[in-house]
């Protein structure tokens, strides 16, 4: 345990990516199995503890410290692990019966397998035994999100770099690996052969765009070079369904799997659309919700949707849940809108180009029909002159999110490399705030007040309208932090009252009726776009002007 | 503000909490104050507390020294020395200074008055320094006591584990430098004292905005060994050695000239691995001149007191700490004290 608190500690303070990279290598160099697997799945946190949570632990130190004090330093501290790790008691060693702290492999075996009963006795013991640093590095074992500026794919390259392979190798099969990773790491040792994966039943990292720079970019790309598309107001999800399993019949297929970007299977709660589907294939593609098309009595399984794309605010009430409600189902049903293809049966295209993987794509849907899935449209323009007036017309009219410009002869990619796919988002709505609370943040922000809630105007008053905490720079966080600590008018606990004088002109992507908030509003993606420290409050905007900005 | 409410009790005649300053009402004076005013008692050198621009100004010898070195012979109109221990009657109050171990002249304000007494302790830290004058418990009925490191969460080591984790990380990179961030005034002297009681005795090179306060550290009798000037010199030279300079300069041009430094910084904020990392630290030293949450409430127990005033730092949590024990604690905002850095 006090090698993987060392490697957690450099990876948290080192700011060079390459030393990252190196003492991760050397941890895999140096530890055997499995617990180097446990670690690696911990960074790249796939490990997920059943058995252990948050609201656990924290009621471990309850038993221990005030709560009072603990929730004071929690909020100075910034993050729960270390908070816990700081603020627990040290044990007089006389008391103590002191063990060897386990190895990471049989800490989470213990955890695992010891009775829910037992399990405070079991992690308090090993928290009085460990110094603060273990006991850090323990919790962010137990709990998972290790907010160590390590992402996956730098995980991955250690990996890449520690057995000389090629990272794409590694991100194709990641997917197929399980924790601990032994066969992997034999193979990355030179002691086995390439892990073989079932590569038409598991997610597959996606493709991702990169904002466009309108300015730079369209001078320098040729039009004719680029097809276009909307970019829809849903999540992106991949399906995955029909791979060989040995033993279904041809009449009830098992269902299909839907992964969210990051990988998290989201299957159950959207059945309406993974029992719909027929044949084999890997398909990228945005969820949305649709209109139900009311066809009398119940006798049409509720397959008969509309494919008329309703606003983000439907799709986010069926987001987030285990299982899908019936009433949702019926009133809420989803469906795919699909633009690229992984997969054609047990053919993996990705190294296809766009145009032919759509081409098959289209001939896929033709094939199997299926009510639950629709091609989104690829646009046709003949400049970027033409391409923006589309663009706003699809924005203004629809409310289309923007467009996405993709490479006809693009390849798919994992990660997000930079050229073969571009994003153009709508002009962001801006509207001038107040400032009214402020909390500290998390992680890097930890000390700095970061946080905001803003309002506007309701007669003379000033009514919260979203919170924001981001957009600015790290100057101007520093600036708004002593701003925020000079202006305090009241304490809340975390939360500090300001004095209403500083107005802050906010972006967002657009407006809807709430009735959780008291103006009534509320903004999706509010970010800070300008902080206006020569503007009066006064002239902040109204809640009768922001409700024009209502689609 | 309760502070206000009760004029009858001796204690809240001696100490007023004036538009966001500690003042003497008896004797006109404030203590630490941040603007310029007639009369002023000033408990150590650091800039947060003392200030040029006083007309009067009663401190340590020691303190008077830092004061006049770092803003120059005429930064008061006059000084009066004060060595520990020694009562000084003014009017009916009773003034004495004892040692604070903050750093080198750092002093606790002792004002007795009309039978009872009250404690400012200005910062302070009970674990032992040799590089400034043990810390002394005084007994009192109002204790104003700071609150830098007031969470449970600071419970600073022993600083010679921290020493032994810097040697280390020195003997197993020989190649690079260590540049560790420490405040010109006490932080950067103890730190070189606790390199040397560790065994260190090869040459520590100076950014020389330390140089006039180790030398004067020096002249005082505190041996820091061999200091260098890490000025033109070959960049090479500085591998395997330590290098001493502002945090500030850490990020600045300055440390351009050092071959891939490790950037330490020795702070009791280092506690937390979140802050050290905003502050690009690569090995983190926990060394504090002020107490940690033991120490404040420990300290707090022992003198005593009845009432305590919270100042500059964390007040919430020793104040809810104070009321939980069924003291009387209040939490004062003092202006002009950056409430997470200055140390």
């Amino acid at each position: 345990m006090n090698r993987f608190a060392s490697l957690l500690e450099t990876l948290i303070l080192t700011p060079s990516r390459n030393a990252k990279i190196a003492a991760m290598a050397q941890y895999f160099q140096d530890t055997p199995d499995p617990d180097r697997g446990y670690a690696l799945a911990a960074i790249t946190r796939d490990l997920t503890l059943a058995n252990l949570k948050p609201a656990g632990l924290r009621a471990l130190v309850a038993d221990r410290v005030d709560p009072d004090l603990f929730a004071m330093s929690y909020d100075y501290v910034g993050d729960m692990a270390e908070t816990i790790s700081l603020i627990w008691p040290e044990a007089d060693s006389a008391d103590v019966e002191t063990s060897p702290l386990p190895g990471v492999a049989s800490f989470i075996a213990d955890v695992e397998a010891t009775p829910k009963s037992a399990l405070d006795a079991y992690i308090a013991h090993q928290l009085d035994n460990a110094s603060a640093n273990e006991r850090w590095a323990m919790i962010k074992l137990a709990t998972g999100g290790l907010r160590v500026g390590v992402s996956a794919r730098l995980a991955k390259t250690a990996l890449a770099q520690y057995g000389g392979q090629d990272l794409a190798e590694i991100e194709k099969i990641w997917h197929g690996l399980d924790i601990p990773y032994a066969g992997l790491f034999a193979w990355l040792d030179g002691t086995g052969d390439k892990p073989q994966i079932a590569a038409g039943n598991i997610f597959h990292p996606m493709m991702l765009s990169n904002p466009i720079d309108a300015d730079r970019d369209f001078n320098r790309l040729e039009a004719a070079d680029y097809d276009a598309e909307w970019k829809w107001d849903g999540i992106r999800v991949q399906l995955v369904f029909g791979a060989d399993t040995g033993s279904d019949a041809a009449d009830s297929p098992a269902p299909g799997r839907m992964f969210s970007r990051t990988g998290d299977d989201i299957s159950a709660a959207f059945p309406d659309v993974t029992t719909s589907l027929r044949g084999q294939a890997v398909l990228d593609g945005e969820l949305l919700i649709g209109a139900p098309q009311d066809h009398g009595p119940e006798t049409d399984r509720g397959d008969h949707i509309l494919f008329d794309a309703q606003p983000f605010n439907h799709l986010q009430q069926r987001l987030n849940r285990k299982k899908a409600a019936k009433t949702q189902l019926r009133d809420l049903p989803a469906f795919v809108r699909v633009y690229d293809m992984l997969f054609d049966g047990g053919a993996d295209i990705r190294d296809l180009p766009l145009v032919t993987r759509r081409d098959r794509l289209a001939r896929f849907l033709q094939q199997h029909d299926n009510p639950r899935l629709d091609l989104s449209e690829t646009l046709s323009f003949d400049s970027w002159q033409a391409l923006a007036a589309l663009r706003d017309t699809g924005t203004d009219m629809f409310g289309h999110e923007g467009l996405m410009i993709k490479q006809k002869d693009s390849l798919y990619i994992a990660g997000r490399p930079k050229g073969p796919w571009f994003k153009w988002k709508r002009d962001p709505r801006v509207i001038d705030t107040v400032m009214m609370y402020a909390q500290r943040g998390h992680g890097r922000r930890s000390s700095f007040y970061s946080d905001f809630t803003f309002g506007i105007w309701k007669g003379n008053e000033i009514l919260p309208v979203g919170k924001a905490y981001s957009g600015f720079t790290d100057e101007e966080l520093r600036e708004l932090d002593k701003w925020v600590r000079a202006h305090t008018t009241n304490r809340f606990g975390p939360v500090r009252e300001v004095e209403k004088t500083l107005v802050v002109e906010l972006a967002f992507d657009s407006v809807h009726d709430s009735p959780r908030h008291k103006s009534g509003v509320a903004l999706r993606f509010p970010r800070i776009n300008r902080i206006r420290w020569d503007k009066p409050a006064g002239e902040a905007d109204t809640l009768d002007s922001v409700r024009t900005l209502i689609d | 503000m309760r502070l206000e409410t009760r004029p009858d009790v001796p204690i809240f005649i001696i100490m007023k909490w004036l538009n966001h300053e500690l003042y003497i009402e008896p004797i006109d004076t404030y203590i630490d104050p941040v603007r310029p005013v007639q009369r002023a008692i000033i408990t150590h050198g650091h800039a947060d507390h003392a200030r040029a621009g006083h007309a009067k100004v009663l401190a340590t010898p020691q303190t008077i020294d830092i004061m006049k070195a770092r803003y120059g012979a005429q930064c008061a109109s006059s000084f009066q020395p004060l060595t520990f221990g020694t009562p000084l009657q003014i009017d009916d109050v009773t003034v004495t200074l004892f040692p604070a171990g903050h750093i080198l002249g750092s002093a606790q304000v002792c004002l007795d008055y009309n039978g009872q007494r009250a404690v400012v302790t200005g910062d302070y830290k009970t674990h032992p320094d040799s590089t400034a004058q043990a810390f002394e418990l005084v007994p009192c009925d109002l204790f104003v006591t700071e609150a830098t490191f007031g969470l449970p969460v600071f419970q600073h080591p022993d600083p010679q584990n921290e020493m032994t984790r810097l040697l280390a990380s020195i003997a197993a990179q020989p190649d690079r430098c260590h540049v560790i961030g420490a405040y010109a005034l006490g932080k950067a002297q103890r730190v070189i004292k606790l390199l040397r009681e560790a065994g260190h005795d090869a040459p520590v090179y100076l950014h020389g905005a330390q140089e006039k306060l180790c030398a004067y550290y020096q002249a005082q009798g505190i041996d820091l060994g061999d200091l260098r000037k890490a000025l033109d010199r070959d960049k090479d030279s500085f591998r395997g050695h330590v290098v001493v300079a502002p945090p500030s300069a850490l990020r600045d041009r300055w440390s351009r000239r050092l071959p891939d430094p490790v950037v330490c910084q020795a702070s009791g904020w280092m506690t937390i691995k979140q802050r050290a990392k905003q502050s690009g630290v690569e090995l983190p030293l926990v060394i504090s001149d002020h107490a940690d949450w033991n120490e404040l409430t420990s300290t707090i127990s022992a003198t005593g007191a009845e009432t305590v005033w919270v100042t500059h730092g964390r007040e919430d949590a020793l104040v809810h700490w104070c009321r939980q024990r069924g003291l009387d604690a209040e939490p004062l905002y003092l202006q002009g004290r950056e409430e997470d850095s200055s140390e």
